[in-house]
């Protein structure tokens, strides 16, 4: 494909971060700093600030990231099969995008069933165990 | 090809090597999980100017994203506190042997490029639809690895689960 | 029976065991789940889980009986690989069975872990079978993550956690190199199939392709890590004493020998003839020499009985790579030949292992065996064989003595002189320790006030007896594995003139856009 096609998401992105440095750039120069104690606490909604930010998180986030990626993986091999399942689904070549009368094939369907299954037990078993479940 | 793709290629090329560079001297983990997204981001923009979009989005997609949120999870699990009081190998013999590990790889890249490749690979026409060239392999030829892929996925599942899962 | 590996159905046909074994653990992992924990629920998932290994072992010795045969692939249909999978699921049963007595005495109730050992057992299949670089990657991850989870399963255990993450980030950095010499033998090669790679090496040489020397060289790092040959061996002892035992013993047999069967495959067949006698022979040489040399002499100076058996798997490491480097028709049936043993006689040694600990994996200390032989003599007696056996001691080592043997011959029938020395005068440091236990256990007095070691559980008695006398009896009448081993060599694959199934075999010139 032509790179030259990706001209304007290039021009989206220098825009995008000429404005970032702009915005903060132009508030850093302009900005009078008196800073107090108060004004320098960690602002929490009006709130006195409890302790230190860097708590110990929960195990559990982990575990939600983790399945979360898995699945995530699974969801990207769908995306070049949706992609190509026309071709999939026909046994022979395709001409002009679409399959010759009679030569329908399930051997797409069947490989992702497969693949689908396999990991629909991961998700059965994550559920029965209670892995979702946050308590 | 021409200006353009030069261009942009020793743009994303540069910003990816810097952006490692500061990755690997940041103190902070935080910041320096920060800084491999930015190298993901610059790997994809580099793939997608070699053609291969769809592997680009993927980068972003899993690597750049899913990735880097348990990395950026275990290093708070880990709760690493303040970035002095880690010890790590910023030794001497630990800069020796990385700068070392480091020449040889640059040699190895050398020996690469002065070499002819062979044009075993064929040249495969840019096809209409780019993830096609992905797709027509991974559902045929390796049909079998497409499989064996899910069960290592039930496995790593499996694994998560019974590790990080607290007894009910 | 003739399987084309073009089509899905024959590729299907081709991979019954192993399919049988993935399914099987699929529906016992939901099972597993579907009842609460409870020590009976995971001794019948384990009789389960033995159930599905003994299904897949007939499956691959009805394989073995037609003798099957394929056209080009991605996996192998040869006797070689029918060999292989009976030896890790002989492996796997052991496992499950000494895992289902450990999980009783420590108090574990998970049942998943012995779905976990049926998961790494199909990535051992499927490296056993692999003919191509990215479904050999895939068994490796399979086999591997799946042990790393086995490792860690004992979480009150702080050593068990510690080994189970020593483990992880090892094992994930050698398969970077791993993957990373894929990439450039693929670059190379411009296939993934060894059998395309080996007709790119013999056609333009070795020599001539210098990013397939940096990946072979990468590939070589990687397995070494795998299979825990020095100097890549660091994380053996640590793993091996931290995990709990049976999934040691289970590391300690299958895990080795599924990483040495796909080596050698990749070794004969995409790097065939060519390369002989030259530079990547020479650091598998050097490799095999550092492995023996290391893991006997550093096991002299052990005293935890874990961490000796596993210097002493780096050891044996080493004599296996000395029948890899010499795989002539005769090595290749000395190195089967070989596997066979080490796996009875390692699963065994760990079997006695967990015999004599008591909860909490205390008494894992070669003092602790002192004077064994008077109260427990048969347990004594069995431990005494497994370490002849792996010693190579005629008669009393059994089937361990043969091993040795026919490796040596095949090395210096190979002419391969300094390494049989290597070979020989290595074995006779080991003397040191192995004999220094059955010392310790028959003339050693028994500690003033040592308890009594508990029962001996059935199932693991059953294989503490069952592998020393297998060991015995073929160490008597060797020529039934030696048979064996012979029949079911692998054979190195002249480069046909068919290529793999390429692109647009299934769906015939799909490329028309």
């Amino acid at each position: 494909m032509e790179i030259r096609a990706y001209l304007p998401l290039l021009l989206l992105m220098g825009f995008v971060i000429m404005n970032a440095v702009m915005m903060l750039g132009l508030s850093h120069l302009t900005m009078r700093s008196r800073p107090t104690a108060v004004k320098q606490s960690a602002y929490e909604s009006g709130i006195p600030p409890l302790g230190d930010a860097r708590e110990r998180f929960s195990v559990k986030f982990y575990l939600v990231a983790m399945l979360f990626i898995i699945f995530d993986i699974e969801t990207v091999f769908m995306i070049p099969w949706a992609s190509h399942y026309r071709q999939l689904s026909c046994a022979v070549p395709l001409s002009n995008g679409l399959c010759p009368a009679g030569n329908t094939s399930f051997f797409g369907l069947g490989e992702m069933l497969v693949f689908m299954l396999i990991l629909f037990v991961g998700l059965a078993y994550v559920w029965k165990k209670g892995a979702l479940q946050w308590d | 090809m021409g200006y353009f793709y030069q261009i942009n290629f020793y743009i994303f090329g540069l910003l990816a090597i810097a952006s490692a560079l500061a990755f690997v001297t940041r103190k902070s983990p935080v910041a320096a999980a920060l800084w491999l997204v930015n190298t993901m981001f610059c790997l994809s923009a580099l793939y997608i100017m070699m053609d291969a979009q769809f592997i680009g989005a993927i980068q972003v997609l899993v690597y750049a994203g899913a990735i880097m949120v348990v990395f950026l999870f275990v290093v708070m699990l880990l709760n690493l506190g303040h970035p002095s009081d880690i010890a790590d190998m910023r030794g001497t013999w630990g800069k020796l042997i990385a700068a070392g590990i480091g020449v040889v790889l640059l040699a190895q890249i050398l020996v690469i490029q002065r070499q002819r490749l062979p044009r075993i690979v064929p040249d495969v026409e840019a096809p209409r639809n780019v993830i096609t060239g992905i797709a027509q392999p991974l559902f045929n030829e390796y049909l079998l690895a497409f499989e064996v892929t899910s069960v290592l996925l039930l496995a790593a599942i499996v694994g998560a689960v019974l590790l990080a899962k607290r007894r009910g | 029976m003739h399987y084309d590996l073009a089509l899905p159905s024959g590729l299907m046909a081709a991979l019954v065991p192993e399919i049988i074994v993935v399914s099987g653990a699929m529906l016992l992992l939901l099972w597993a789940v579907w009842r609460p924990e409870s020590d009976v629920h995971q001794r019948n998932v384990a009789i389960g889980a033995a159930g599905v290994t003994l299904l897949a072992a007939a499956a691959v010795v009805y394989y073995m009986v037609s003798d099957a045969s394929s056209g080009p692939g991605v996996i192998a249909v040869d006797r070689f690989r029918w060999a292989s999978d009976l030896l890790f699921l002989l492996a796997t049963l052991i496992a499950i069975a000494l895992s289902s007595d450990f999980s009783k005495r420590e108090g574990i109730t998970t049942a998943e872990s012995h779905v976990l050992i049926l998961l790494a057992t199909s990535g051992m299949m499927l490296l056993a079978a692999a003919r191509d670089l990215i479904i050999l990657f895939l068994g490796i991850e399979l086999m591997s993550i799946s042990v790393y989870v086995l490792a860690g399963l004992y979480r009150r255990s702080a050593r068990a956690s510690e080994a189970a993450l020593k483990y992880f980030l090892l094992g994930a950095f050698s398969t970077g190199f791993l993957l990373y010499g894929i990439a450039l033998v693929y670059g190379a090669a411009g296939s993934t199939n060894f059998t395309d790679i080996g007709r790119v090496v013999s056609e333009r040489g070795f020599g001539a392709l210098p990013m397939l020397q940096i990946g072979l060289a990468l590939l070589v790092v990687g397995f070494a890590f795998k299979i825990g040959a020095a100097p890549f061996h660091m994380w053996t002892p640590d793993v091996y004493e931290g995990a709990p035992t049976p999934y040691t013993a289970y590391m300690a047999a299958g895990v080795k020998a599924a990483a040495f069967a796909a080596f050698i495959r990749v070794w004969l067949e995409a790097f065939p003839g060519t390369i002989e006698f030259g530079p990547p022979y020479k650091v598998l040489w050097w490799l095999a020499v550092a492995t023996m040399v290391i893991g006997n002499v550093v096991a002299l100076a052990q005293k935890n009985v874990k961490r000796l058996l596993a210097y002493s798997s780096i050891a044996h490491a080493g004599y296996i790579l000395v029948g890899v480097l010499v795989a002539t028709p005769l090595g290749a049936s000395a190195f089967l030949f070989y596997l066979v043993a080490y796996t009875l006689a390692t699963m065994g040694a760990f079997a006695v292992v967990i015999a004599l600990e008591e909860v909490g994996e205390r008494n894992q200390n070669v003092q602790d065996y002192a004077g064994l032989w008077r109260v427990r003599p048969w347990l004594a007696i069995a431990m005494a064989v497994f370490m002849l056996a792996l010693l190579g001691f005629p008669i009393a080592g059994g089937m361990g003595f043969f091993a040795k043997w026919y490796i040596l011959q095949a090395a210096l029938d190979r002419s391969q002189f300094y390494l049989s020395v290597y070979l020989v005068l290595t074995s006779v440091v080991s003397a040191g320790y192995y004999l220094s236990v059955v010392m310790v256990m028959f003339m050693r007095p028994r500690a003033e006030g040592a308890p009594l070691p508990s029962r001996v559980p059935r199932a693991t008695g059953i294989v503490i007896a069952a592998t020393a006398v297998v060991l015995l009896v073929f160490g008597i009448f060797p020529s039934p594995v030696l048979r064996f081993a012979r029949d079911n060599t692998i054979t190195i694959a002249p480069p046909s003139a068919a290529a793999s199934p390429r692109a647009g075999a299934l769906v015939p010139a799909a490329n028309s856009h």
